[in-house]
């Protein structure tokens, strides 16, 4: 018998085309159902209308909507309280905006418990503890009086599974749940989802993008595309033989193949040694010591020509850091070279005509383009700096010829930027970084806040540009599949340090360090938990 | 800035949809050009003569009065009627529709002054016998001319010091906010008392004084707005690219903080006209004889036997004020992110 089954589902905003169309899921006991498709596929709408947690202008209709036999579209707003937080448990995508910053970890989980329980308070705080060494954090007396901003993001995860867990739900809808993350917590999280799965019998509904993850975790898969479920089916069969078109294409952007052949013994045309920022962290005392926070702490590393260095870490290991440093956006200590020449001891003015020979590609694609600036304008904005001598007419000429060469039509250049999909939005930040003609592209995670489908023409691109014009690069990702299809060299990189380096496939296959092992684990291990 | 960004467009018919700020903005604008020409509305000298085939334009120049056959050297006077007589036997005169300037004399007053409105004063006249309309019109100029100029100049100089406090921050910054909170705390009414008592105050002198303080009122605003934009993804890349520090403030970061600052200017013009009368009110405003509302109001509490003249001044600064209001809150909603970008 299905615990929650969901007939002909209809979402629509105002009066415009429906966001989701006709959606039909059944979720049974004990079994994961993976709700997979792109961004803006419909899929979180979709979650959210199985509570009534869409806004007042979105229309739902179905024709039915069955939670344990009861039917969840005639529910009063009262009985629909009651199944929130009780019977069925939700974990959303942002653990940080999901709990509240002003309570303890203690207080959100006991609120859905009084709520929906009303124990008393020793009993509440005993349910309280029982939950956080279900959901294994460690010594969870000591985490009852925190606050969410003192946690990790991993840990915030576990909080909200608890907070999911308080009132034995017998559905849990996850949305994104990891996505936040990164891969060595990820998988701890997923692992634990899975286990409390098997263990209480759960229905799962896992909403995600990540097709491994998919395939590790899920007995079922529902793949959505435009508010429509183009397949549905066992994980296993699905992904073995895909019988939808737009499987098979989301099937094929995982990220593969590899860059383009360079030759070893290119001159060097990047290096650094012992690269370091610190930052001044703690209070200020007159004769106190000071404290410092390591963001990067002595990185050596080297560019040959038409190479790619990818720099792989988990979110605060100092990548980021890193690229601003040598593009002397921040402060640092140690040599830059590039071509030979040291570059940390020039000053803003004499740094200016080394600008046009490296340039750098930023991950948000919507932070990235002035909002209130023409295509044309963003992507000219260089040369006005660096070829005061050309007019209007011949800027925008070479506009012109770099949107082609991105792949966007030319005379897009007097558009602004909303009117862009994400994936174009990054293609025009590359026009702006390459029209430069630089040598060196610094590439901060350029791909992370795209779609798989997106991200894999963008990295075609990518690589294409490298071939023509023998950039090189310097390509920053938490994302060791991407890297791995596209660095020719690796810097795998901790707590401001360089763990490991080489050339990637030797990385890859012999990975000298443990951490290294575990990032390599985590993103391409293929266990499957599925049961058939 | 251009008016072909679809965010400005969007702001614009937004602006547009908010029939009482769209029409307030209109009504203003009519009420400002017009008051920007008060010489040809109401004034003692006729727009155009003609006497003896030959034109003359008393508004804009001066006229002995041999000119028409009279017999002092001096400026003609046209009220004189010995005068209109001597032009209209050869030619004739238009007036403008109101023939008293704002410190033209009605010395032909049936009563005692202040007279009660008549066909001659539409609103009356105040107690030195000037014709209450002139004045209020004239004051109208000198309020809203007053309002604008502090207005502009006390957004461009807080536009400048937020822009520097927000983008540089550190230790610019934090002297800043303190310079600031200490000269914020200067009671400046009194400030200015004690100023007008050693110096005459005229028009540029009251500028200056509610200049040093009223350019705050922007500072903040502007600074968080440059705070959260210089670590935008767009301005770093302009960084990396070797825009100079100013093209990257003024192209990149400015026209988000122009939003903020758009939005207060019919306040801060608001506050700077409701300053002035105050001074005005109590006499420490423009020199004696100048037009003012504040001056109007102050006969108005003192003549309390002649209602038309608080009446007079408190309408017509009630409605100047409600207008900028209007158009204010016109502005705000138009510009709210949540109305343009969907």
């Amino acid at each position: 018998m299905s615990r929650l089954q969901i007939e002909n589902l209809s979402v629509r905003f105002g009066t415009g085309e429906p966001v989701v169309n006709q959606v039909s899921l059944t979720l049974q006991p004990g079994r994961m159902l993976a709700l997979v498709g792109e961004s803006g596929s419909g899929k979180s709408v979709t979650a959210h209308s199985i509570l009534r947690l869409l806004p007042p202008q979105a229309h739902v209709s179905a024709d039915s909507m069955t939670f344990e036999g009861r039917n969840l579209l005639t529910q009063t707003e009262q009985q629909l309280r009651g199944l929130r937080g009780g019977r069925i448990g939700m974990i959303f995508q942002e653990p940080l905006s999901a709990l509240n910053p002003l309570h303890t970890v203690e207080k959100q989980i006991s609120e859905s418990i009084a709520v929906h329980q009303g124990l008393s308070r020793s009993a509440t705080r005993q349910r309280v503890l029982a939950l956080l060494e279900k959901v294994r954090l460690p010594r969870p007396e000591s985490l009852l009086g925190r606050y969410p901003h003192q946690l990790s993001g991993g840990q915030r995860q576990r909080v909200m599974i608890a907070m999911a867990l308080a009132n034995d739900p017998t559905v849990l809808i996850a949305d994104e749940p990891t996505t936040a993350l990164d891969v060595t917590v990820q998988a701890g999280i997923l692992d634990l989802i899975k286990q409390l799965q098997q263990d209480m019998g759960l229905a799962v509904l896992l909403i995600t993008h990540d097709l491994g993850l998919v395939s590790r975790y899920a007995e079922d898969i529902a793949v959505m595309h435009q508010g429509c479920i183009v397949e549905q089916g066992l994980t296993i069969q699905v992904m073995q033989a895909p019988a939808a078109d737009y499987t098979r294409h989301l099937l094929a952007a995982e990220p593969g193949g590899s860059p383009p052949v360079a030759d070893p013994n290119r001159p060097v045309h990047l290096r650094t040694k012992d690269l370091r920022v610190w930052f001044r962290q703690g209070p200020k005392t007159l004769f106190g010591r000071k404290s410092w926070f390591r963001a990067v702490d002595g990185v050596d590393s080297l560019v040959r020509r038409g190479e790619t260095l990818g720099v792989v870490g988990e979110s605060g290991s100092g990548k980021s850091t890193l690229a601003m440093a040598i593009l002397r956006l921040i402060e640092s200590r140690g040599d830059i070279e590039l071509d030979g020449t040291r570059l940390d001891p020039l000053n803003r003015r004499a740094m200016t005509p080394w600008r046009s020979r490296m340039q750098v590609v930023f991950q948000d694609p919507w932070g990235t383009l002035n909002p209130r600036m023409t295509v044309g304008q963003i992507i000219g904005e260089g040369l006005q700096v660096h070829r005061p001598d050309l007019n209007a007419t011949e800027r925008a000429e070479q506009v012109a010829t770099m949107l082609e060469e991105v792949g966007l039509p030319a005379t897009w250049q007097h558009r602004y930027p909303h009117e862009f999909s994400g994936g174009q939005r990054q293609r025009v930040a590359i026009a702006r970084a390459l029209i430069l003609r630089p040598e060196l592209l610094i590439l901060d995670e350029p791909t992370s806040a795209l779609d798989r489908s997106v991200q894999h023409q963008v990295l075609e691109l990518l690589r294409d540009l490298q071939a023509r014009h023998g950039l090189s690069y310097i390509f920053i990702s938490h994302d060791l599949k991407l890297v791995r299809a596209i660095s020719h060299q690796l810097v795998v990189m901790r707590d401001g340090k360089a763990l490991e380096q080489g050339p990637t496939e030797a990385i890859f296959r012999d990975p000298q360090h443990d951490y290294t092992r575990t990032l390599i684990d985590a993103a391409f291990s293929t266990r499957v938990h599925a049961l058939g | 800035m251009t008016f072909n960004n679809p965010v400005h467009q969007r702001q614009w018919q937004a602006f547009r949809a908010n029939r009482r700020g769209y029409w307030s903005l209109w009504i203003f604008a009519v009420i400002f050009v017009l008051c920007m020409g008060a010489e040809f509305i109401a004034n003692e000298k006729p727009l155009l003569v003609n006497y003896q085939g030959n034109l003359y334009v008393p508004v804009l120049q001066s006229y002995p009065e041999t000119t028409f056959g009279g017999m002092f050297e001096t400026e003609t006077n046209y009220r004189d009627p010995f005068v209109r007589e001597l032009i209209e036997e050869d030619g004739w005169i238009i007036w403008p529709l109101i023939r008293f300037s704002y410190s033209t004399i009605n010395y032909d007053l049936t009563v005692p002054s202040p007279a009660p409105p008549s066909a001659e004063n539409w609103l009356g006249t105040d107690d030195q016998g000037r014709d209450v309309l002139a004045r209020i019109i004239y004051g109208f100029r000198t309020s809203v001319l007053f309002g604008l100029i502090l207005a502009f100049a006390s957004s461009v100089i807080g536009i400048a010091v937020g822009a520097i406090q927000g983008y540089f921050g550190g230790w610019i910054d934090l002297a800043g906010q303190r310079f600031l909170e200490i000269w914020s705390s200067m009671p400046i009414l009194y400030l200015i008392i004690i100023i007008s008592s050693f110096v005459t105050p005229n028009f540029w002198w009251l500028l200056l004084i509610m200049l040093l303080f009223s350019w705050m009122a922007l500072v903040d605003l502007v600074r968080a707005e440059f705070l959260r934009c210089r670590n935008m993804d767009y301005v770093r890349a302009a960084k990396a690219l070797g825009v100079p520090t100013p093209t990257i403030m003024w192209r990149h970061m400015l026209p988000n903080a122009m939003v903020a600052t758009l939005t207060f200017v019919p306040f801060i013009l608001n506050g700077a006209i409701i300053m002035l009368t105050t001074l005005d009110f109590i006499g420490f405003g423009l020199p004696p004889g100048s037009p003012s509302m504040g001056e109007l109001l102050g006969q108005g509490k003192a003549n309390l036997h002649a209602p038309w003249l608080g009446i007079s001044a408190f309408v017509s600064l009630a409605f100047l004020l409600s207008l900028l209001i209007f158009i204010g809150e016109a502005v705000r909603d138009a510009f709210d992110p949540r109305k343009y970008l969907q």
